[in-house]
Protein backbone atom coordinates (compact mmCIF):
# COMPACT_ATOMS: atom_id res chain seq x y z
CA UNK A 1 0.00 0.00 0.00
CA UNK A 2 2.40 2.25 1.07
CA UNK A 3 4.42 1.45 -2.60
CA UNK A 4 1.63 2.50 -4.28
CA UNK A 5 0.99 5.56 -2.64
CA UNK A 6 4.50 6.27 -3.45
CA UNK A 7 3.89 5.52 -7.36
CA UNK A 8 1.16 7.83 -7.26
CA UNK A 9 3.14 10.43 -5.82
CA UNK A 10 6.52 9.86 -8.36
CA UNK A 11 3.50 9.89 -10.84
CA UNK A 12 2.18 13.76 -9.46
CA UNK A 13 5.80 14.33 -9.23
CA UNK A 14 6.43 13.98 -13.17
CA UNK A 15 3.44 14.91 -14.45
CA UNK A 16 4.09 18.08 -12.81
CA UNK A 17 7.30 18.22 -13.47
CA UNK A 18 6.62 17.46 -16.88
CA UNK A 19 4.25 20.50 -16.93
CA UNK A 20 6.65 23.01 -15.78
CA UNK A 21 9.01 22.21 -18.17
CA UNK A 22 6.68 22.73 -21.07
CA UNK A 23 5.76 25.91 -19.95
CA UNK A 24 9.31 26.76 -19.23
CA UNK A 25 10.18 25.62 -23.08
CA UNK A 26 7.40 27.88 -23.88
CA UNK A 27 8.92 30.99 -22.27
CA UNK A 28 12.43 30.20 -22.98
CA UNK A 29 10.87 30.12 -26.94
CA UNK A 30 9.39 33.12 -26.09
CA UNK A 31 12.63 34.99 -24.66
CA UNK A 32 14.75 33.61 -27.98
CA UNK A 33 11.77 35.23 -30.52
CA UNK A 34 11.76 38.85 -28.27
CA UNK A 35 15.72 38.93 -29.18
CA UNK A 36 15.59 38.24 -33.09
CA UNK A 37 16.07 41.08 -34.82
CA UNK A 38 12.77 42.67 -35.98
CA UNK A 39 10.70 42.08 -39.51
CA UNK A 40 11.67 45.62 -40.53
CA UNK A 41 15.18 45.13 -39.82
CA UNK A 42 15.34 41.95 -41.70
CA UNK A 43 13.36 43.68 -44.71
CA UNK A 44 15.93 46.61 -44.95
CA UNK A 45 16.37 47.36 -48.37
CA UNK A 46 18.74 46.98 -51.04
CA UNK A 47 21.30 49.50 -52.77
CA UNK A 48 21.96 50.12 -55.87
CA UNK A 49 24.95 51.10 -57.50
CA UNK A 50 25.24 53.27 -61.37
CA UNK A 51 28.93 52.33 -62.46
CA UNK A 52 29.15 55.69 -64.08
CA UNK A 53 29.56 57.19 -60.87
CA UNK A 54 32.93 55.11 -59.95
CA UNK A 55 36.51 56.42 -61.32
CA UNK A 56 38.88 53.91 -61.91
CA UNK A 57 41.44 53.38 -58.76
CA UNK A 58 39.86 55.18 -56.65
CA UNK A 59 37.97 53.49 -53.39
CA UNK A 60 34.03 54.58 -52.68
CA UNK A 61 32.38 53.35 -49.49
CA UNK A 62 28.63 52.80 -49.84
CA UNK A 63 26.72 51.40 -47.40
CA UNK A 64 24.65 48.23 -47.31
CA UNK A 65 22.27 46.91 -44.44
CA UNK A 66 24.07 48.93 -42.49
CA UNK A 67 27.66 47.84 -43.10
CA UNK A 68 29.88 49.57 -44.92
CA UNK A 69 30.76 47.93 -48.64
CA UNK A 70 33.61 48.88 -50.68
CA UNK A 71 33.45 49.91 -54.72
CA UNK A 72 36.56 49.89 -56.41
CA UNK A 73 36.98 50.06 -60.08
CA UNK A 74 40.22 48.03 -61.38
CA UNK A 75 42.26 49.84 -63.86
CA UNK A 76 43.23 48.14 -67.10
CA UNK A 77 46.78 48.46 -65.61
CA UNK A 78 45.89 46.39 -62.38
CA UNK A 79 43.48 43.35 -64.38
CA UNK A 80 46.81 42.96 -67.20
CA UNK A 81 49.01 42.41 -63.65
CA UNK A 82 46.43 40.01 -62.14
CA UNK A 83 46.70 38.46 -65.17
CA UNK A 84 49.92 38.04 -65.36
CA UNK A 85 50.62 37.47 -61.52
CA UNK A 86 47.16 36.16 -59.56
CA UNK A 87 44.89 34.97 -62.38
CA UNK A 88 42.61 33.35 -59.50
CA UNK A 89 42.14 36.64 -57.95
CA UNK A 90 40.08 37.85 -61.22
CA UNK A 91 37.44 35.12 -60.12
CA UNK A 92 36.43 37.63 -57.26
CA UNK A 93 35.84 40.64 -59.71
CA UNK A 94 32.60 41.57 -61.13
CA UNK A 95 32.05 42.54 -64.57
CA UNK A 96 30.14 45.14 -66.04
CA UNK A 97 30.64 45.46 -69.79
CA UNK A 98 34.01 46.33 -69.66
CA UNK A 99 34.60 48.12 -66.50
CA UNK A 100 35.76 45.14 -63.67
CA UNK A 101 34.67 46.13 -60.02
CA UNK A 102 35.93 44.89 -56.79
CA UNK A 103 32.78 44.77 -54.41
CA UNK A 104 33.09 43.95 -51.10
CA UNK A 105 31.75 43.72 -47.36
CA UNK A 106 34.41 46.37 -46.10
CA UNK A 107 34.13 44.28 -42.69
CA UNK A 108 37.35 41.90 -41.44
CA UNK A 109 36.32 38.45 -42.20
CA UNK A 110 38.31 38.05 -38.33
CA UNK A 111 36.28 40.03 -36.60
CA UNK A 112 34.36 42.67 -38.31
CA UNK A 113 36.75 46.28 -38.18
CA UNK A 114 36.97 48.07 -41.56
CA UNK A 115 40.39 47.59 -43.26
CA UNK A 116 41.86 50.63 -44.88
CA UNK A 117 42.67 51.07 -48.41
CA UNK A 118 46.56 52.19 -49.14
CA UNK A 119 47.19 53.41 -52.19
CA UNK A 120 50.36 53.47 -52.33
CA UNK A 121 50.95 49.54 -51.79
CA UNK A 122 47.47 49.12 -53.20
CA UNK A 123 46.46 46.94 -50.45
CA UNK A 124 43.68 46.98 -47.58
CA UNK A 125 45.42 46.51 -43.72
CA UNK A 126 43.09 45.77 -40.94
CA UNK A 127 44.73 47.80 -38.36
CA UNK A 128 42.88 45.99 -35.32
CA UNK A 129 44.79 42.88 -35.52
CA UNK A 130 47.20 43.25 -38.84
CA UNK A 131 45.26 41.28 -41.36
CA UNK A 132 46.30 42.05 -44.97
CA UNK A 133 44.11 41.80 -48.21
CA UNK A 134 45.35 42.34 -51.94
CA UNK A 135 44.01 44.69 -54.30
CA UNK A 136 40.69 42.31 -55.05
CA UNK A 137 40.29 41.76 -51.06
CA UNK A 138 41.74 38.27 -51.06
CA UNK A 139 43.34 37.79 -47.75
CA UNK A 140 47.72 37.73 -48.02
CA UNK A 141 48.03 37.95 -44.28
CA UNK A 142 46.71 36.00 -41.15
CA UNK A 143 45.13 36.45 -39.12
CA UNK A 144 41.71 36.53 -41.56
CA UNK A 145 40.58 33.49 -42.52
CA UNK A 146 39.49 34.29 -46.17
CA UNK A 147 39.29 37.49 -48.49
CA UNK A 148 36.69 39.92 -47.69
CA UNK A 149 33.35 38.56 -48.70
CA UNK A 150 31.07 39.74 -51.91
CA UNK A 151 27.50 40.98 -50.75
CA UNK A 152 24.75 39.75 -53.09
CA UNK A 153 24.49 41.43 -55.99
CA UNK A 154 22.17 41.56 -59.61
CA UNK A 155 23.87 43.32 -62.40
CA UNK A 156 21.34 45.44 -64.11
CA UNK A 157 22.48 47.07 -67.17
CA UNK A 158 24.76 49.56 -65.69
CA UNK A 159 23.52 49.37 -62.43
CA UNK A 160 24.21 46.77 -60.00
CA UNK A 161 21.65 45.80 -57.11
CA UNK A 162 23.04 44.73 -53.77
CA UNK A 163 20.55 42.51 -51.47
CA UNK A 164 19.63 40.67 -54.73
CA UNK A 165 20.88 37.61 -56.05
CA UNK A 166 22.10 37.52 -60.00
CA UNK A 167 23.23 34.71 -61.79
CA UNK A 168 26.52 35.79 -61.62
CA UNK A 169 26.93 35.97 -57.85
CA UNK A 170 25.20 32.22 -57.52
CA UNK A 171 28.08 31.48 -59.30
CA UNK A 172 30.74 32.86 -57.16
CA UNK A 173 29.01 30.72 -54.59
CA UNK A 174 28.96 28.20 -55.99
CA UNK A 175 31.99 27.91 -57.16
CA UNK A 176 33.38 29.13 -53.44
CA UNK A 177 35.27 32.49 -54.33
CA UNK A 178 32.71 33.84 -51.63
CA UNK A 179 30.71 33.52 -48.43
CA UNK A 180 26.97 33.78 -47.61
CA UNK A 181 26.27 37.08 -45.84
CA UNK B 1 6.50 25.87 18.54
CA UNK B 2 8.11 29.46 18.58
CA UNK B 3 7.75 31.41 22.16
CA UNK B 4 5.84 34.87 21.58
CA UNK B 5 5.89 36.69 24.95
CA UNK B 6 2.51 38.52 24.61
CA UNK B 7 3.81 41.68 27.03
CA UNK B 8 6.79 42.27 24.46
CA UNK B 9 6.63 45.98 23.58
CA UNK B 10 6.78 45.88 19.49
CA UNK B 11 10.03 46.32 17.69
CA UNK B 12 11.94 45.99 21.27
CA UNK B 13 15.15 43.53 21.29
CA UNK B 14 12.98 40.78 22.79
CA UNK B 15 9.95 41.34 20.38
CA UNK B 16 12.72 41.20 17.24
CA UNK B 17 14.72 38.35 18.94
CA UNK B 18 11.67 36.33 18.84
CA UNK B 19 10.44 36.60 15.61
CA UNK B 20 13.97 37.41 13.48
CA UNK B 21 16.88 35.89 15.75
CA UNK B 22 18.83 39.10 15.92
CA UNK B 23 21.31 37.83 18.56
CA UNK B 24 22.24 34.71 16.04
CA UNK B 25 22.30 36.46 13.45
CA UNK B 26 24.58 39.06 14.68
CA UNK B 27 26.69 35.92 16.31
CA UNK B 28 27.16 33.86 13.08
CA UNK B 29 27.38 36.68 10.98
CA UNK B 30 29.51 39.27 12.44
CA UNK B 31 30.81 38.75 16.45
CA UNK B 32 31.26 35.19 16.64
CA UNK B 33 32.50 34.75 12.81
CA UNK B 34 36.10 34.86 13.58
CA UNK B 35 39.28 36.00 11.54
CA UNK B 36 42.92 34.70 11.77
CA UNK B 37 45.33 37.52 13.06
CA UNK B 38 48.18 36.86 10.99
CA UNK B 39 46.98 38.25 7.76
CA UNK B 40 48.15 41.73 5.98
CA UNK B 41 46.54 44.50 4.51
CA UNK B 42 45.66 41.89 1.35
CA UNK B 43 42.95 40.78 3.13
CA UNK B 44 40.96 43.82 3.01
CA UNK B 45 40.76 43.77 -0.90
CA UNK B 46 37.33 41.92 -0.55
CA UNK B 47 35.29 44.94 1.50
CA UNK B 48 37.30 47.31 -1.01
CA UNK B 49 35.55 45.55 -3.51
CA UNK B 50 32.34 45.22 -1.92
CA UNK B 51 32.61 49.76 -0.99
CA UNK B 52 33.29 50.01 -4.96
CA UNK B 53 30.93 48.20 -5.84
CA UNK B 54 28.59 50.22 -3.66
CA UNK B 55 30.18 53.75 -5.33
CA UNK B 56 29.57 52.10 -8.70
CA UNK B 57 25.54 51.60 -7.63
CA UNK B 58 25.47 54.70 -6.44
CA UNK B 59 26.91 56.75 -9.04
CA UNK B 60 25.13 54.45 -11.39
CA UNK B 61 21.61 55.18 -10.37
CA UNK B 62 21.95 58.93 -10.57
CA UNK B 63 23.28 58.24 -14.39
CA UNK B 64 20.41 56.44 -15.15
CA UNK B 65 17.83 59.64 -14.58
CA UNK B 66 19.50 61.41 -17.12
CA UNK B 67 20.98 58.45 -19.62
CA UNK B 68 18.90 57.56 -23.31
CA UNK B 69 19.65 54.53 -24.15
CA UNK B 70 19.42 55.64 -27.96
CA UNK B 71 21.38 55.49 -31.09
CA UNK B 72 20.38 59.09 -31.60
CA UNK B 73 20.73 60.19 -27.94
CA UNK B 74 22.81 58.31 -26.17
CA UNK B 75 26.52 60.45 -26.76
CA UNK B 76 24.54 63.68 -26.50
CA UNK B 77 22.70 62.49 -23.30
CA UNK B 78 26.05 61.54 -21.40
CA UNK B 79 28.44 64.21 -23.33
CA UNK B 80 26.21 67.10 -22.81
CA UNK B 81 23.40 66.56 -20.46
CA UNK B 82 25.05 64.86 -17.72
CA UNK B 83 28.58 66.39 -18.60
CA UNK B 84 27.71 70.09 -19.01
CA UNK B 85 24.03 70.44 -17.10
CA UNK B 86 23.37 67.78 -14.74
CA UNK B 87 24.60 69.46 -11.56
CA UNK B 88 27.38 67.45 -10.41
CA UNK B 89 26.97 65.28 -13.43
CA UNK B 90 30.61 64.71 -14.22
CA UNK B 91 31.11 63.90 -10.64
CA UNK B 92 28.63 60.10 -10.89
CA UNK B 93 30.55 60.10 -14.67
CA UNK B 94 33.96 60.13 -13.15
CA UNK B 95 33.36 57.79 -10.17
CA UNK B 96 31.40 55.64 -12.66
CA UNK B 97 34.38 55.62 -14.95
CA UNK B 98 36.90 55.62 -12.34
CA UNK B 99 35.03 53.04 -10.09
CA UNK B 100 34.84 50.53 -13.51
CA UNK B 101 38.66 50.80 -14.14
CA UNK B 102 39.72 50.47 -10.48
CA UNK B 103 37.34 47.72 -9.63
CA UNK B 104 39.24 45.21 -12.05
CA UNK B 105 42.62 46.78 -10.40
CA UNK B 106 41.42 45.50 -6.99
CA UNK B 107 39.78 42.28 -8.20
CA UNK B 108 43.46 41.29 -9.88
CA UNK B 109 45.09 41.80 -6.65
CA UNK B 110 42.53 40.27 -4.84
CA UNK B 111 43.12 36.88 -7.54
CA UNK B 112 46.46 36.99 -7.11
CA UNK B 113 46.66 37.06 -3.20
CA UNK B 114 44.44 34.44 -3.39
CA UNK B 115 47.18 32.50 -5.28
CA UNK B 116 49.79 33.51 -4.01
CA UNK B 117 48.45 31.59 -0.46
CA UNK B 118 46.93 29.29 -1.73
CA UNK B 119 43.59 30.11 -0.80
CA UNK B 120 41.29 28.41 -2.98
CA UNK B 121 42.55 24.72 -2.15
CA UNK B 122 40.94 22.49 0.14
CA UNK B 123 38.18 23.00 1.62
CA UNK B 124 37.70 26.41 -0.16
CA UNK B 125 37.17 25.67 -3.93
CA UNK B 126 33.95 26.89 -3.89
CA UNK B 127 35.11 30.57 -2.58
CA UNK B 128 37.65 30.44 -5.84
CA UNK B 129 34.60 29.23 -7.98
CA UNK B 130 32.38 32.31 -6.63
CA UNK B 131 34.91 34.57 -7.09
CA UNK B 132 35.61 33.21 -10.81
CA UNK B 133 31.90 33.69 -11.54
CA UNK B 134 32.11 37.05 -10.02
CA UNK B 135 35.09 38.23 -12.14
CA UNK B 136 33.16 37.12 -15.34
CA UNK B 137 30.33 38.44 -14.63
CA UNK B 138 31.78 42.09 -13.73
CA UNK B 139 33.45 41.66 -16.98
CA UNK B 140 30.34 41.42 -18.91
CA UNK B 141 29.10 44.27 -16.98
CA UNK B 142 31.77 46.01 -17.51
CA UNK B 143 31.46 45.35 -21.53
CA UNK B 144 28.02 46.69 -21.30
CA UNK B 145 28.52 49.40 -19.93
CA UNK B 146 31.07 50.35 -22.29
CA UNK B 147 28.22 50.29 -24.82
CA UNK B 148 26.16 53.21 -23.47
CA UNK B 149 28.04 56.48 -24.33
CA UNK B 150 27.68 54.96 -28.04
CA UNK B 151 31.08 56.54 -29.00
CA UNK B 152 33.56 54.97 -31.59
CA UNK B 153 34.90 52.74 -29.06
CA UNK B 154 32.08 51.48 -28.08
CA UNK B 155 30.18 50.80 -31.17
CA UNK B 156 33.76 49.17 -32.46
CA UNK B 157 34.49 47.41 -29.73
CA UNK B 158 30.73 46.30 -29.81
CA UNK B 159 31.08 44.78 -33.59
CA UNK B 160 34.52 43.08 -32.56
CA UNK B 161 32.99 40.92 -29.46
CA UNK B 162 29.92 40.20 -30.49
CA UNK B 163 31.37 39.15 -34.10
CA UNK B 164 33.41 36.80 -31.67
CA UNK B 165 30.29 34.91 -31.50
CA UNK B 166 30.31 33.58 -35.25
CA UNK B 167 33.14 30.93 -33.39
CA UNK B 168 35.20 31.28 -36.27
CA UNK B 169 34.92 29.07 -38.93
CA UNK B 170 31.46 27.78 -37.52
CA UNK B 171 30.10 31.03 -39.42
CA UNK B 172 27.64 31.19 -37.38
CA UNK B 173 26.37 34.53 -38.40
CA UNK B 174 22.77 33.86 -36.94
CA UNK B 175 23.47 33.84 -33.89
CA UNK B 176 25.70 37.14 -33.81
CA UNK B 177 22.88 38.72 -35.92
CA UNK B 178 20.15 37.53 -32.87
CA UNK B 179 22.71 38.85 -30.03
CA UNK B 180 23.02 42.17 -32.20
CA UNK B 181 19.02 42.26 -32.92
CA UNK B 182 20.25 43.69 -36.27
CA UNK B 183 23.19 43.06 -38.98
CA UNK B 184 25.01 45.78 -36.81
CA UNK B 185 24.92 47.15 -34.07
CA UNK B 186 21.73 49.27 -33.87
CA UNK B 187 19.10 50.47 -31.53
CA UNK B 188 18.13 46.76 -30.79
CA UNK B 189 21.62 46.37 -29.40
CA UNK B 190 21.92 49.22 -27.62
CA UNK B 191 18.74 48.59 -25.80
CA UNK B 192 19.19 45.03 -24.69
CA UNK B 193 23.18 45.65 -23.54
CA UNK B 194 21.52 48.97 -21.44
CA UNK B 195 19.30 46.33 -19.79
CA UNK B 196 21.78 44.02 -19.16
CA UNK B 197 24.09 46.82 -17.77
CA UNK B 198 21.57 48.08 -15.19
CA UNK B 199 19.46 45.25 -14.37
CA UNK B 200 19.66 41.70 -15.32
CA UNK B 201 23.79 41.46 -14.60
CA UNK B 202 23.65 43.84 -11.33
CA UNK B 203 21.06 41.08 -9.84
CA UNK B 204 23.52 38.26 -11.15
CA UNK B 205 26.37 40.20 -9.56
CA UNK B 206 24.34 40.57 -6.11
CA UNK B 207 23.34 37.10 -6.04
CA UNK B 208 26.74 35.83 -6.53
CA UNK B 209 28.34 38.62 -3.92
CA UNK B 210 25.79 36.72 -1.39
CA UNK B 211 26.86 32.72 -2.29
CA UNK B 212 30.78 34.22 -2.41
CA UNK B 213 30.52 35.43 1.20
CA UNK B 214 28.76 32.59 2.19
CA UNK B 215 30.93 30.09 0.67
CA UNK B 216 33.30 32.23 2.80
CA UNK B 217 31.80 31.51 6.17
CA UNK B 218 32.49 27.63 6.74
CA UNK B 219 35.89 27.14 5.73
CA UNK B 220 37.10 30.86 7.13
CA UNK B 221 39.42 33.29 5.65
CA UNK B 222 42.84 31.72 4.91
CA UNK B 223 46.17 33.18 6.53
CA UNK B 224 49.61 34.05 5.95
CA UNK B 225 51.11 30.76 7.02
CA UNK B 226 48.05 28.52 5.69
CA UNK B 227 48.18 27.32 8.76
CA UNK B 228 45.04 25.51 9.60
CA UNK B 229 43.67 27.09 12.71
CA UNK B 230 40.94 25.19 15.34
CA UNK B 231 38.47 28.46 15.05
CA UNK B 232 36.52 26.69 18.51
CA UNK B 233 39.84 25.67 20.36
CA UNK B 234 41.28 29.84 19.16
CA UNK B 235 37.28 31.47 19.90
CA UNK B 236 37.14 29.78 23.44
CA UNK B 237 40.68 31.74 24.10
CA UNK B 238 39.34 34.70 22.71
CA UNK B 239 36.17 34.63 24.62
CA UNK B 240 37.74 33.72 28.00
CA UNK B 241 39.85 37.07 27.46
CA UNK B 242 43.33 35.33 26.45
CA UNK B 243 42.95 38.08 23.43
CA UNK B 244 47.05 38.09 23.24
CA UNK B 245 46.94 33.91 23.25
CA UNK B 246 44.31 33.37 20.72
CA UNK B 247 45.16 33.40 16.79
CA UNK B 248 41.70 35.12 15.97
CA UNK B 249 39.53 38.08 16.28
CA UNK B 250 35.82 38.26 15.87
CA UNK B 251 35.37 40.10 12.27
CA UNK B 252 32.99 42.81 14.38
CA UNK B 253 34.28 45.40 15.47
CA UNK B 254 37.54 44.23 15.64
CA UNK B 255 38.85 43.03 12.01
CA UNK B 256 36.07 45.29 10.39
CA UNK B 257 37.83 48.45 11.93
CA UNK B 258 41.01 47.10 10.19
CA UNK B 259 39.04 46.98 6.86
CA UNK B 260 37.69 50.55 8.02
CA UNK B 261 41.14 51.49 8.01
CA UNK B 262 42.47 50.51 4.88
CA UNK B 263 39.19 51.59 3.03
CA UNK B 264 40.14 54.77 4.13
CA UNK B 265 43.58 54.85 2.83
CA UNK B 266 41.86 53.17 -0.18
CA UNK B 267 39.00 55.97 -0.60
CA UNK B 268 42.12 58.29 -0.71
CA UNK B 269 43.71 57.50 -3.94
CA UNK B 270 40.10 56.55 -5.43
CA UNK B 271 38.67 59.88 -4.95
CA UNK B 272 42.51 61.37 -6.08
CA UNK B 273 41.49 59.23 -9.22
CA UNK B 274 37.80 60.77 -9.71
CA UNK B 275 39.23 64.27 -9.47
CA UNK B 276 42.47 64.92 -10.73
CA UNK B 277 43.06 61.90 -13.10
CA UNK B 278 39.69 60.53 -13.98
CA UNK B 279 40.96 60.34 -18.31
CA UNK B 280 43.06 57.56 -17.95
CA UNK B 281 39.40 55.50 -17.73
CA UNK B 282 37.95 57.63 -20.42
CA UNK B 283 39.15 57.14 -23.80
CA UNK B 284 39.66 59.92 -25.90
CA UNK B 285 38.44 57.76 -29.06
CA UNK B 286 35.17 57.62 -27.50
CA UNK B 287 34.98 60.99 -27.50
CA UNK B 288 34.21 60.77 -30.99
CA UNK B 289 29.96 59.47 -31.92
CA UNK B 290 29.68 56.24 -33.62
CA UNK B 291 30.34 55.75 -36.89
CA UNK B 292 29.47 52.46 -38.64
CA UNK B 293 31.63 53.41 -41.49
CA UNK B 294 34.92 54.27 -39.55
CA UNK B 295 36.91 51.93 -37.56
CA UNK B 296 39.31 53.90 -35.59
CA UNK B 297 42.53 53.11 -36.59
CA UNK B 298 43.83 51.22 -33.40
CA UNK B 299 40.76 49.41 -31.32
CA UNK B 300 41.69 48.11 -28.35
CA UNK B 301 39.87 47.08 -24.77
CA UNK B 302 39.91 48.58 -21.42
CA UNK B 303 43.49 47.72 -19.83
CA UNK B 304 41.96 44.88 -17.91
CA UNK B 305 41.08 43.14 -20.56
CA UNK B 306 44.05 43.50 -22.73
CA UNK B 307 45.68 39.77 -21.49
CA UNK B 308 43.21 37.90 -23.01
CA UNK B 309 42.85 40.51 -26.11
CA UNK B 310 46.16 39.86 -26.61
CA UNK B 311 45.86 35.64 -26.16
CA UNK B 312 43.41 36.27 -29.19
CA UNK B 313 45.67 38.38 -31.51
CA UNK B 314 48.51 36.69 -32.69
CA UNK B 315 46.76 33.44 -33.78
CA UNK B 316 45.02 32.96 -36.79
CA UNK B 317 40.79 33.07 -36.68
CA UNK B 318 40.14 29.76 -34.77
CA UNK B 319 43.08 28.88 -32.91
CA UNK B 320 43.14 32.19 -31.72
CA UNK B 321 39.12 31.99 -30.62
CA UNK B 322 40.49 28.42 -28.95
CA UNK B 323 43.08 30.12 -27.37
CA UNK B 324 40.91 32.79 -26.54
CA UNK B 325 37.88 30.47 -25.00
CA UNK B 326 40.31 28.71 -22.68
CA UNK B 327 42.01 31.72 -21.53
CA UNK B 328 38.83 32.69 -20.02
CA UNK B 329 38.09 29.92 -18.42
CA UNK B 330 41.50 28.48 -17.46
CA UNK B 331 41.16 30.26 -13.78
CA UNK B 332 38.09 27.87 -12.24
CA UNK B 333 40.28 24.99 -13.12
CA UNK B 334 42.78 26.43 -10.94
CA UNK B 335 41.98 23.98 -7.28
CA UNK B 336 41.72 21.22 -9.82
CA UNK B 337 45.02 21.86 -11.59
CA UNK B 338 46.81 22.47 -8.67
CA UNK B 339 47.56 19.12 -7.30
CA UNK B 340 49.95 20.07 -4.61
CA UNK B 341 48.02 18.70 -0.88
CA UNK B 342 50.15 22.19 0.66
CA UNK B 343 47.86 25.28 2.08
CA UNK B 344 50.70 27.26 1.91
CA UNK B 345 52.43 30.98 0.64
CA UNK B 346 53.72 30.48 -2.30
CA UNK B 347 57.19 31.12 -1.62
CA UNK B 348 57.20 28.26 0.68
CA UNK B 349 56.46 26.15 -2.14
CA UNK B 350 59.01 25.21 -3.81
CA UNK B 351 58.44 25.50 -7.93
CA UNK B 352 55.00 27.08 -7.27
CA UNK B 353 56.99 30.54 -6.09
CA UNK B 354 58.60 30.77 -9.95
CA UNK B 355 54.98 29.31 -11.64
CA UNK B 356 53.41 32.48 -9.52
CA UNK B 357 55.67 34.98 -10.85
CA UNK B 358 56.00 34.12 -14.29
CA UNK B 359 52.09 33.94 -14.63
CA UNK B 360 52.37 37.61 -12.99
CA UNK B 361 54.65 39.02 -15.11
CA UNK B 362 53.58 37.09 -18.16
CA UNK B 363 50.01 38.89 -17.38
CA UNK B 364 51.31 41.76 -17.29
CA UNK B 365 53.77 41.28 -20.67
CA UNK B 366 50.36 40.17 -22.37
CA UNK B 367 48.59 43.05 -21.08
CA UNK B 368 51.10 46.27 -22.44
CA UNK B 369 51.26 44.14 -25.83
CA UNK B 370 47.70 44.11 -26.25
CA UNK B 371 48.04 48.02 -26.00
CA UNK B 372 50.37 48.05 -28.78
CA UNK B 373 50.20 47.90 -32.05
CA UNK B 374 50.35 44.10 -33.43
CA UNK B 375 53.70 45.45 -35.74
CA UNK B 376 57.03 43.70 -36.19
CA UNK B 377 58.64 42.41 -32.89
CA UNK B 378 55.26 43.41 -30.83
CA UNK B 379 53.85 40.89 -32.32
CA UNK B 380 56.51 38.23 -31.73
CA UNK B 381 57.19 39.10 -28.11
CA UNK B 382 52.18 38.76 -27.78
CA UNK B 383 52.79 35.63 -29.63
CA UNK B 384 55.50 33.94 -27.45
CA UNK B 385 53.73 35.28 -23.70
CA UNK B 386 50.64 33.87 -25.53
CA UNK B 387 52.16 30.70 -25.91
CA UNK B 388 54.05 30.71 -22.48
CA UNK B 389 50.77 31.70 -20.60
CA UNK B 390 49.34 27.94 -22.09
CA UNK B 391 52.85 26.29 -21.11
CA UNK B 392 52.63 27.74 -17.53
CA UNK B 393 49.07 26.20 -17.51
CA UNK B 394 50.37 22.60 -18.66
CA UNK B 395 53.07 22.71 -16.09
CA UNK B 396 50.98 23.33 -12.94
CA UNK B 397 49.63 20.04 -12.47
CA UNK B 398 53.36 19.07 -12.94
CA UNK B 399 54.89 21.01 -10.71
CA UNK B 400 52.78 21.15 -8.43
CA UNK B 401 52.88 16.85 -8.09
CA UNK B 402 56.20 16.98 -7.44
CA UNK B 403 55.85 19.19 -4.56
CA UNK B 404 57.21 18.14 -1.20
CA UNK B 405 54.68 17.77 2.00
CA UNK B 406 55.54 20.41 3.84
Amino acid sequence: MANNKKGRRDFMGMVLGGYTALGGLGALYAMKRTWDPLPSVKAAGFTTLNIDDYKENELVVEKWRGKPVFVLRQSPATIEKLKKEKPEDLKRLIKVGDAHFTICVGLCTHLGCIPAFRPETQDFLCACHGGVYDITAEVTKAPPPRGLDIPPFRIDGKKIVLGEKGPEYEKMLADGITMPV
Amino acid sequence: MAHFDENARPFSHQWLNERLAIDTLKRVLSTEYWIPKNINFLWAMGMVLAATFGLLLVSGIFLLMYYQPNTELAFDSVNYTIMTEVGYGWLWRHIHGVGASVVFLVIYIHMFTGIYYGSYKRGRELIWLSGMLLFVTFSAEAFSGYMLPWGQMSYWAGMVITNLFSGGSLHADALVEWIRGDYVPGQAFLNRFFMLHVLLLPLVIIGLIVLHFGTLRIPHVNNQEGEELDFEKEAALYKEGKIRESKVIPFNPVFLSKDVFVLGIYFIFFFYLVFYHFEFAMDPVNFDPADPLKTPPHIYPEWYFLWSYEILRPFPTDPGLVAFGIAQVIFFLLPFLDKSPNVAPAHKRGLFKYWFWALLIDMIVLTFMGKLPPEGIWSVIGLIAAIFFFVLWIALPIITKKEKKL
